[in-house]
């Protein structure tokens, strides 16, 4: 490869090419993230310009926080029965919209609007549905489960969050299954229909095997987005009625904001990100195992 | 048999588009009801508007800052958007071409960074960047989305230079090109599909992001879109009309875009996840 002579023209070109997105990286992502693990042994209340080392009183603190686990086991539901239901949706979205049928791509484009809207504006729409829309609907027709307004009951604000939470996302993977879906080689799929194999069969036993590494990429995805939910929680329900759906993204908000427990805050999200990433992590490492070649 | 199977593609076709109806229902109700008067929406949300009654869209328009809110989102986005793509063009371009230890272990640093939620960063980064009296302010803003954005960019503009021969540059630098003519005239007129896909991802996430700038950008005169919005419903609670309006003028101009781009669109966000 070519190279520059002399030394000061190779490091002008560094600084040059390199310079502005990792020094914007650094100081935005890395400095704040080291920060945070020191902020994590301090008592720092958001105000006062001095804070004292407090050693693991935090982590302490977070072990115990009763609060805390209720909101990440409600979010471990929460993205469990969410991820689960986006990726089936997704898929047999991708699966009948890839069959070359007519107008698909208008079909793709249609499922894919809700993505181009933020999760602040979806929740508010969905707000107006749950609590006034099928409400009119409930009464009128006298349908019982739609009499009173879904957010106002824990368990069904709690289905409130993840239908919306499907319908959110599902368009989004829908696009990448389907790209999933247009590499599957068409000659060993002809191949296995001059054999005889029905429909159900090629999906089974030939797709779905050749169709792992779009499941990896879309469960990674939504597994980050889901646990993560904050926008969302935020409009559409505001983790009531009575705090029974804040999930473990508000809960940490609140408590550094909100309460003023920087410290204790902090130590919240690192923890959270850590189970996060050793979930995220671990599920690519089982799921690469299940590739195969076409 | 061929009957057969014409009456089951069209029994597809009719459920895939009641799918859809029902799938988009959420945003007509809004429109349906966004010219309607408070009484009609809560008592019969279902029914039609008796007249095209643009009441609504002023109130909103006025009482959101509609104007400010939406020149500070095309700002910010814009920008940023810019920023991120020639810049980690660059740095991936670097990366690529220059293969020593420091460059692929940074590479790898910042793909790794990519699984660090923005939660876990955001009470420190309130915290530095307050102290240093960087807060309310657009400009903070669009370099954060910069530090954010990059390490994604990168990733994907690292796989696609990898592709361009090393020759296609070499003649280029043969015929007297620097290093930087070089890259703003070669490489990344050929990375341009690239950058469509990275400005697509972008746009999408920095157009609707709500929490960084809602940390961020504390007085109400940087507002963007969805901060307006989401003032704007917390003060108005019960004012249906011009929330509906409110909302919708907050999803237009995305719709409108996406009606003329929707091609690009979904191609970009299934070019993104490939690599």
């Amino acid at each position: 490869m070519i190279s520059e002579k002399g030394l000061w023209s190779r490091i002008r070109l560094r600084l040059l090419f390199t310079g502005p997105t990792l020094f914007a990286f650094a100081t935005v992502m890395i400095v704040p993230f080291l920060y945070g693990i020191y902020l994590t042994f301090t008592n720092w209340d958001g105000i006062s310009t001095t804070s004292t080392m407090v050693g693991f009183e935090n982590y302490a603190y977070v072990w115990k926080d009763a609060v805390f686990w209720k909101s990440f086991y409600l979010t471990l539901k929460y993205v469990f029965i969410s991820v689960a239901l986006v990726n089936v949706a997704a898929f047999l979205l991708a699966y009948f919209l890839s069959s070359g049928m007519k107008g698909q791509s208008f079909f793709r484009a249609g499922f894919f609007i809700p993505n181009l809207v933020g999760g602040i504006v979806l929740g508010f729409v969905w707000q107006f549905i749950f609590s006034n829309v099928l409400v009119s609907i409930g009464q009128k027709a006298g349908i019982s489960i739609f009499g009173t307004s879904w957010l106002a009951d824990p368990d069904k604000a709690f289905f409130a969050l993840i239908i919306v939470t499907v319908w959110q996302y599902a368009g989004y993977m829908m696009v990448i299954y389907v790209a999933g879906l247009m590499n599957v080689p068409k000659d060993i799929m002809e191949a296995a229909s001059i054999d005889g194999a029905t429909a159900f069969r090629k999906l089974r036993t030939m797709i779905l095997p050749l169709m792992v590494p779009s499941f990896i990429v879309c469960v990674f995805l939504s597994l980050q987005r889901t646990f993560m939910v904050y926008d969302l929680n935020l409009t559409l329900t505001k983790g009531g009625p009575f705090k029974s759906t804040e999930m473990v993204s508000m809960h940490v908000y609140e408590k550094a904001f909100l309460s003023r427990d920087y410290g204790v805050g902090q130590a919240e999200a690192l923890v959270l990100f850590l189970l996060v990433a050793g979930i995220t992590l671990l599920q690519v490492y089982f799921s690469k195992k299940l590739e195969v070649e076409a | 048999m061929k009957r057969l199977k014409a009456s089951m593609e069209w029994s597809k076709f009719i459920v895939l588009l009641v799918g859809l109806v029902a799938f988009v229902f959420p945003f007509i109700l809004l429109i349906v009801n966004s010219f309607k008067e408070n009484k009609a929406i809560t008592a019969s949300p279902l029914s039609l508007p008796d007249s095209f009654n643009l009441a609504n869209y002023e109130s909103a328009f006025t009482k959101m800052n509609y104007v400010s809110a939406f020149s500070n989102t095309v700002i910010i986005t814009v920008l940023s958007v810019l920023l991120i793509s020639v810049l980690a063009a660059m740095t991936a371009h670097f990366f690529v071409r220059n293969q020593s230890k420091f460059n692929q272990y940074t590479f790898f640093l910042m793909v790794a960074a990519m699984i660090i939620p923005f939660q876990a960063i955001m009470i420190p980064l309130v915290k530095v960047y307050g102290n240093l009296h960087l807060l309310d302010n657009k400009w903070s803003l669009i370099y954060m989305y910069l530090g954010f954005g990059s390490p994604l960019a990168v990733f994907i503009y690292h796989g696609f230079v990898k592709s361009i021969p090393a020759e296609l540059e070499e003649a280029a630098m043969i015929d007297g090109c620097t290093r930087t003519q070089t890259f703003f005239r070669i490489v990344f007129p050929v990375l341009a599909p690239t950058s469509v896909t990275i400005a697509i991802l972008n746009v999408l996430w920095i157009w609707n992001d709500f929490l960084l700038p809602s940390l961020v950008l504390t007085s109400s005169e940087q507002r963007t879109l969805p901060l307006s919005t989401f003032y704007f419903y917390g003060t108005y609670t019960v004012d249906y009309g011009p929330l509906m309006a409110g909302l919708l003028l907050t999803i237009l101009p995305v719709l409108v875009v996406y009606l003329f781009a929707q091609k690009f669109i979904i191609q970009g966000v299934m070019q993104g996840s490939i690599k």
